[in-house]
């Protein structure tokens, strides 16, 4: 159980940077005044971050991610997330290993 | 509110993180694991998911570790992985009129995606109090960082989480909470931004440029949307 000098450092780094990014967003919105413009602005945050997070495992991965993602979609319009996601992840198994991927 | 209401907050919160926090577990020993072989001290993988506790940015890390470590690389790494972070906190920033100052600047220090994408969506149904958030962060951070030390200790004993699927469990999260912003075709169209300007960029850079790229093209097709709407009025 030892802490390297260097790696405590890079942790100190990382950390740091990590904290930046997230009281920033905190502090551009108390000085920028939020007129409607800013306010339809930051409420295409939540599902642009999420689009685009998901969008390579969506689109680019390979056809069993692809279908897994509908499926999961698809789940998420009638079920609770706890069930939504387990069909995901079943597709996903399934679907790989009918594949090969 | 009164200790009764800051309990139920407390425990509403925590029943909805509750599969997210089952899900982790898996990505939290995969990461401890993953540190072990590039030579990290059981220590020094605990203090890492505690200082920095951004997964994405962490696995990036073990994708660049060098010895020695360097610092500059991996802490510039970690603030362009993160960058996404400005816009999630401006967003849910919004939406915190029910905390105090101080309450607000500690909920940023813990907002990691799935902790973010949940008091998003507790936002659009409810008033987003300090004892919910505290609910979905405080027991996630906790189980982040004790699965990453187990990791580290069990080591190469785990499997390829792949097999199993689980590896989809934080995409198919996303999917389900994307589902819920929708709100017809304007909707559609940042969606469709996001994800042209995301897989375009994934396919161009190496690294999470693509989730700043995409965050960006969203929010940029909403302002080129309210501009025409303008023109047209």
């Amino acid at each position: 159980m030892t802490v390297d000098p260097n790696v405590f450092l890079a942790i100190v780094a990382m950390a740091a940077a990590t904290v930046l990014t997230r009281i920033s967003g905190l502090l551009l919105i108390r000085f920028v005044t939020i007129g409607p413009q800013q306010k339809r602005a930051l409420e295409a945050i939540p599902p642009a971050v999420l689009m685009a997070v998901i969008s390579p495992t969506a689109l680019v991965t390979g056809p069993a991610e692809t279908l897994a993602v509908l499926a999961t979609a698809l789940a998420a319009t009638r079920l609770p997330l706890l069930a939504a996601v387990a069909t995901g992840v079943i597709v996903v198994a399934i679907a790989r290993a009918l594949i090969g991927a | 509110m009164n200790k009764n209401d800051v309990i139920r907050e407390f425990s509403g919160g925590l029943r909805t993180m509750a599969p997210l926090i089952v899900a982790v577990m898996p990505i939290g020993l995969v990461f401890g694991a993953v540190a072990a072989s590039k030579g990290l001290s059981s220590l020094e993988v605990t203090l890492m998911s505690a200082f920095v506790f951004a997964g994405g940015s962490q696995f990036v890390a073990m994708d660049i570790w060098s010895h020695p470590a360097s610092w500059g690389a991996l802490g510039f790494s970690a603030l362009l992985v993160n960058i996404r972070h400005v816009l999630m906190s401006a967003s849910i920033g919004t939406k915190m009129p029910a905390f105090s100052g101080p309450a607000k600047y500690a909920a940023m220090l813990l907002l990691a995606d799935e902790i973010w994408a949940m008091a998003e969506t507790r936002a659009t149904q409810a008033r987003l109090s300090a004892a919910w958030y505290a609910g979905l962060a405080v027991p996630f951070y906790f189980v982040w960082v004790l699965t990453s030390l187990a990791g580290s200790l069990a080591g190469a004993f785990l499997g390829d989480p792949k097999v199993i699927g689980l590896d989809f469990a934080f995409p198919a999260v996303f999917v389900v909470l994307l589902m819920g912003f929708w709100k017809g075709r304007e909707t559609g169209a940042v969606l469709a931004a996001s994800a042209a300007a995301a897989v375009l960029t994934h396919q161009l850079l190496p690294g999470v440029w693509y989730i700043a790229a995409g965050a960006a093209a969203g929010v940029i097709a909403t302002l080129v949307i309210d501009q025409r709407r303008e023109a047209c009025a």
